[in-house]
């Protein structure tokens, strides 16, 4: 679906090379229209996954360590959707230049780019992301313990 | 550690991570491991014929440069630092990043033994 929205826009050439001087972030020019297909995409849903394979068959261990995260925080699938760069090259060059992240996978919560499998990892063990989800409403709040039980 | 010693251990991809970063951050730690091998079989790896054997690190940094910056900026230091090696055969890194005050705090904090 989402390859096809590409697709039809992109008779005239979409990512045009530029010279890297050493150290410089690669920065190619991405057309307006794709620009605004993958904003659009980002805002779309709460939660947006760009990684290799879907959930149930994740095509990298980066990907699928992100999915069984989310997994873990009970994500609801009403709340997320994912895209496969595998199945649409254009989509796979152009997320990395609209996150200016060199790598798969990227994780969006709110439109914002939360960051790659490192990252997502990182929060889900000190509590960040838990806060992040729960914030945003794609989770619910674990409800606070009721008053503290006393001593067995 | 004697420059004939450095070169010999890893090829020119290591090699190029180990000078940028040494360069861009000015780390007082450094490890570098090569985990290419791990991903030999992979998808993207047999499309390149298994890849060159430098083409997935686990690195992890210790840098005062890092102080104040969240995850994703001290990642994108990194992969700024390294934009022409991800241009070509480097493929994908995991990534550590700490200030000193950092490794500190964590060491200070763990369980003595």
């Amino acid at each position: 679906m989402f390859s096809r929205a590409l697709q039809s826009s992109t008779r005239r050439a979409v990512l045009r090379p530029a010279r890297v001087a050493p150290g410089m972030v690669l920065r190619r020019l991405l057309s307006d229209d794709i620009r605004q297909k993958l904003d659009t995409a980002v805002h779309a849903h709460p939660l947006v996954l760009f990684m290799k394979g879907e959930p149930a068959a994740p095509q990298c261990g980066f990907s699928r360590a992100v999915v069984q995260i989310l997994d873990i925080h009970g994500v609801p699938e009403s709340k997320m959707q994912t895209y496969d760069v595998l199945q649409d090259q254009q989509l796979r060059e152009s997320i990395k230049e609209f996150s200016q992240w060199p790598t798969i996978p990227q994780l969006y919560v709110n439109g914002e780019f939360v960051g790659g499998c490192d990252i997502v990892l990182e929060m889900h063990q000190n509590g960040k992301l838990e806060e992040l989800l729960e914030k945003n409403n794609i989770i619910e709040p674990v409800a606070a313990e009721a008053a503290a039980p006393s001593s067995a | 550690m004697s420059t004939a010693a450095a070169a010999a251990s890893g090829g020119p991809v290591e090699t190029a991570i180990r000078t940028k970063l040494t360069e861009t951050l000015n780390p007082t730690e450094l490890a570098i491991t090569n985990d290419s091998w791990q991903h030999r079989h992979h998808h993207a790896m047999r499309e390149t014929g298994g890849g060159n054997g430098e083409t997935h690190f686990s690195i992890q940094v210790v840098s005062d440069a890092f102080a104040g910056k969240s995850m994703m900026q001290r990642h994108r230091m990194i992969y700024g630092a390294l934009a022409e090696e991800m241009q070509q055969g480097l493929h994908a890194l995991s990534l550590k990043t700490k200030t000193p005050e950092e490794v500190a705090k964590a060491a200070a904090a763990a369980p003595s033994a």
